[in-house]
Formats: structure tokens, sequence, C-alpha cells
């Protein structure tokens, strides 16, 4: 186990550096000048060089990137180019917003997903097999902003049952009423993936000796399902959601946009429209670590509930 | 969407060549329903890309505020009504699949060559190349794809091309794990053996060797990909980039029209959307099929 752990943590220390280097890259070496590229095409050469100076984007590519990644490892994007205040203000708080509605979209999408694909599972081959694997299927490639609009109509405008967007604040409930379309949106897309793993989970706890002997000797279905069934296929799931998580962060950012929730999707969103270059660096690497730190976790947690990694066997 | 095609015919017995094999998977596609329906969901949407016209008479750029908000269905000459506008939503619909049918199947064909390339070579040579690499792919595909096209959109000015290319390198590595993997199972085969002693260039096993015999994963992979493709690209446009503002596409259509929704105004993003659901599930449809016929 020590030694996977290690593994799995040197792996991450190099993602975090690969990551490092990407964001560096793509927003700084690719286009001719940041400052050309903030201040448009028209702005006369002078007061461009002065950005750029500014923004410290001049002298040797190797210095400039050991300059931002020493700041950028203590937590140091820079200063906005829009706000002028420190970017880390900006991310840790928007931070906030989107881990409460990742959160509470997780909280909804397990449980459904574990249960949807262990009666998928009970059902295997029949109709309602059928129509919970196609309608999860459907759901999971549909992009989140038409799932999102559906949500809207039909829940905000038509029933008038929930706000059709907004960031919340105020008391927990009132908080949960501004998060449910979003995480719902979300949930929509992430319960195909779930309940699919699920369902591959529980056909086969089923159809193994430890549930025939727990049925031979006595035990009733639902303890069976629950105690064997149920949390054999919550390893898998756990899995899916690690392979997930940089597609859940990645839909925040359009989900966010629809129902103008200040999260940091939105705030990558409105940087890249402003081309706040700092401000965007900082989010976007931001957002990267935390899946990264998300799929390592998930990791450990898979390697922790499964005793053949555990103890260390070969696949 | 599990709907495999149905079994084949009980006694076929072994097919002799690997034209039969190719005649008999054919066979079990095109009795596949799931297959079919994707298809003609699909031809349906290629066919509005490249003749909008024929299928929408009217202008789809045609402004008249006064007209504007028109209810749906067959109002005032309108099929499915008019936008904020005034311009005719079900013609806007139509002329919005061209973008995305360019930019999809564009940017994922170059994802398949540079995925097919880097996956042969990971599989084929192995050794520090390959842990290297390994290392990077797993990097990035921690990195959702999206953020970092946002990203070098912001730092590029992002023509159709730049999107293309864009999103194709992002594909790209993601792919060659799948290569990789087919790749790593082929390379100790007896007929990879043989051409080695008989001393053929590392390109030529590569590519007229190996390649014919990992077609199918490949194929599986571009139909997932392109589906991907197409979610990446509406997400882009949705988001403001990578098309013009006023310009039919489904993502930007639906971006600039989503705050009539709360007038109960639903036609001009709803309609759109269902265009793109109707996309992207068919493309899923098509793969589906496919990934059952091949895993038989």
């Amino acid at each position: 186990m020590a030694r996977y752990v290690l593994r799995r943590f040197g792996l991450a220390v190099i993602t975090l550096f690969i990551l490092s280097i990407v964001v560096f890259t793509v927003s700084a070496v690719l286009p001719g000048s940041v400052g050309r590229a903030i201040l448009g095409p028209f702005a006369d050469k002078r007061s461009v060089d002065q950005l750029n100076n500014e923004l410290g984007v001049n002298g040797p590519l190797l210095n400039r990137y050991f300059r931002w990644a020493s700041h950028a490892i203590r937590g140091d994007f820079g200063n906005s180019y829009k706000y002028k205040s420190p970017v880390m203000d900006f991310v840790s708080k928007s931070l906030t917003s989107s881990l409460k509605l990742a959160l509470l979209t997780l909280v909804i999408v397990v449980p459904l997903g574990v249960i949807g694909g262990t009666i998928a599972a009970l059902r295997q081959g029949k109709a309602l097999d059928r129509i919970i694997t196609i309608t999860g299927l459907s759901l999971a490639v549909t992009p989140e902003f038409v799932i999102g609009i559906v949500m809207i109509l039909l829940f905000a405008v038509k029933l008038g049952w929930l706000p059709s967007g907004g960031t919340p604040k105020g008391a927990i409930l009132d908080q949960l009423k501004v998060m449910l379309l979003p995480a719902l949106t979300l949930t929509a897309i992430l319960f195909g993936y779930l309940s699919r793993m699920a369902r591959a989970g529980a056909i086969e706890a089923l159809n193994s000796d430890y549930t025939r002997t727990a049925t031979l000797k006595g035990l009733p279905r639902h303890v069976v399902l629950r105690r064997h069934v149920m949390r054999n296929s919550l390893l898998p799931t756990i899995a899916v959601i690690a392979s997930q998580m940089s597609y859940l962060l990645g839909g925040l950012l359009v989900t966010e946009t629809l129902f103008n929730y200040r999260g940091l999707g939105l705030l990558v969103a409105d940087a890249a429209r402003g081309k706040d270059i700092p401000m965007l660096m900082g989010a976007v690497f931001i957002v990267g670590a935390l899946a990264m730190m998300m799929s390592l976790l998930a990791d450990l947690l898979i390697a922790w509930l499964n005793p053949r990694v555990r103890l260390g066997a070969k696949q | 969407m599990t709907d495999a095609p149905e079994a084949g015919t009980p006694h076929a017995g072994p097919a002799t060549s690997s034209k039969d094999i190719r005649k008999e998977l054919r066979g079990l596609l095109y009795r596949s329903k799931t297959f079919i329906v994707g298809m003609l969901i699909l031809a349906f949407w290629v066919f509005c890309a490249i003749a909008p016209g024929v299928v929408a008479r009217q202008d789809p750029a045609a402004i008249e505020p006064a007209s504007k908000w028109i209810h749906p269905f067959f109002k005032d000459g309108h099929f499915i009504g008019t936008d904020r506008r005034g311009a005719d939503v079900f013609s806007r619909v139509i002329h919005g699949a061209r973008e995305i049918m360019i930019i999809a199947p564009a940017a994922t064909i170059v994802g398949t060559v540079v995925g097919v390339v880097l996956g042969l070579a990971m599989g084929y040579f192995r050794g520090p190349l390959d842990d290297i690499l390994s290392r990077v792919i797993e990097a990035l595909m921690s990195l959702p794809v999206i953020l970092v096209t946002l990203l070098a959109l912001t730092a590029l000015t992002g023509g159709r091309l730049t999107i293309i290319l864009l999103i194709g390198f992002l594909f790209g590595p993601i792919i060659a794990r799948t290569v990789r993997a087919a790749v790593l199972t082929e390379r100790n085969l007896d007929y990879v053996r043989a051409a080695e002693l008989r001393g053929e260039r590392a390109s030529y096993i590569m590519f007229a060797e190996i390649l014919p015999n990992v077609f199918g994963p490949i194929v599986v992979e571009f139909t997932v990909r392109l589906g991907y493709a197409v979610f990446t690209m509406a997400g882009l446009a949705f988001l403001g980039f990578g098309t013009q503002p006023g310009s039919p596409d489904w993502g930007r259509s639906i971006f600039e029209e989503r705050s009539s929704l709360l007038s109960d105004v639903w036609w001009p993003s709803m309609m759109p959307a269902l265009a793109l659901a109707s996309l992207v599930v068919a493309i899923n449809m098509v793969a589906d099929a496919i990934q059952g016929m091949i895993d038989r």
C-alpha cells in the first residue's frame, strides 16, 4: 500500500508540473504578444510594450516560467488585469461556490446512480433496464446547456418552483433552492456514466459465489442486496467519478454560465471573454490542480477499499 | 442504445478471407436498428450542412424587427416562429448545422491522425519514449478539454482553423492511448516477428502490418470522439467563442436567445437545442452499434 501511495503521489507531482507548463505555454508563448491580445489590433506599439512590461511577459521564456511558477506555487497569481486586485481573492471566493455545487451534485447523483444501476442489473435485459440505460446514455452525451435550458423552462418558467439562476446566499434552504437546478443539470449528465458502472458491478456481484452463499444461508433479499450487491457496485462507481472529475469541472464552465452562478466556471468564462490573462491562468491552474487532486483522492479511496490493491498484488 | 446487432446467421460457418469477414460485419451493421436510425439522423444533418437552402427556403439572416417572437407553428409563413430579431427560427436551425458539421469532423480527423501516429510509435517502440508520453497524456487527460481550448483561444485569434487544430491536438493523446493499448496486444504476434525477421523498416511494420489489424478500435474511437467534438464545439460556441455574433450556429443561438426563455419564449433556444441533442445522440447510436459489432 505504501509503495502504491508513494507512486501515486509521484504521478500527481508530475501532473502538476505538466499542468503548470501547459497553462504557461498556452497563454504566454503561443500568441505574438499578450499586450496586443488585450489591447487589440489598433493600439499603438508603445502602450502595447508598456503593458507587456507591466504584466511581466517580456524577457527570456525560461525566466518568465520560473517567475510565474514560483509565485503560483505560493498561491500568488498576480493581479487581475480587469479588477487590479489579486487573482487569488477572486479564485478562492468562487472556488467555495463551485465546490458547494459539485458536492450537492455528488450527493444527488451517487445514490441515484448506484440505485439506478442496481435496479437495471436486477431487471437485466427487461424493459426497465433498457429504459434506465438508454435514458442515462442519451442524457450523458447531450451538452449540459441543452439539458439546462429544458430544466429552466420546466421548473423555473412553466412551474415556477425554483429560481432560474443566481448565486446562493442567506439561509441554507434558500441556497439549496438556487443550487438545485444547476446541480440537477450536472446530475443528468453524470447519471449515465455512474449507473452504467454500477450496473456492471452489480451484475458481477449478483453472479458471484458470495451472493449465492448469502442467499442460500437464508439472509433476507434486501440484506443481500445492501450488504453484498450494492457495496460491490460502489467500487466501480467511485472509479468512474474519479475519471469524470475533470469532466464535471469542465461542465461547471457551461452550467455556471447558463445559470449565472458565481463560481470558478463563470470566473474562467468571464476572464476568457474579457481577455484577463492573469485571472484566466490562475483560475485554469486551480481547476486543473483540483481535478488532479480529486482523481488522486478517488484512486487512494479505491485502493483502500480494494484489498487486492491494498495488499500490493499484481493485476 | 445497447441494441447490438441481432445474432447473425446461426450456421454461417467460419469466414474464410478477410473480405468475407468484412462482408459479414457489414451485414450485421445493416441489421442493427440503432445503426440505421443513427445514420438516418446523421445523414439529414450532413445534407442540411451541404445544402441548407433546399430544406429551408427562407433566408436565415433576414431580420424583421416588426415580426419578432412569432409563436410556432405555421403562423405568418413561419414554421416554428421567429426569434428576437424576427428571423425565421426553422431556417436558422437548418443553416446552423454547417459550422459544427465542418469543425467537429475536421477536428476529429486531426485528432485521429495525431493519435494513430503517437499510439503506433508508443506501442511499437515502448521504452522511455512510451513512459514519458504516457505520463504527459495522463496529465493532459486530467485537464478539461474545453478549459484548455478556452485558454488558448483567448491568446490566439480564434478562427475556424485554430479551433479545429486545438480540439484535434487535445483529442490526439486520448486516441493515442486506445491505439497504444491495441498495438501492445498485436506487437507480440507472429506476423510482426516475421516482418521484423524479414528486416522490414519500423515504419513499414507499424503502418502496413499493425495498423490494418487495429482498425476496429480506431473506428470506434473515431465515432466516440466525434460525439465529444460536437459537444466541445457546441460548448465553446455557447460560451461565445469560435462563431460570430448573430451566426445561426446552434450553440451561439442558444447563448444569444436564452434570456427570452424567461419570458416563456422557448422556441428560439429550444429548437437549436433539440437539433444539437438529436445530432449527438445520433452519433452515439452509430458509435454504440459499431462498438457492439466489433466486441462480438
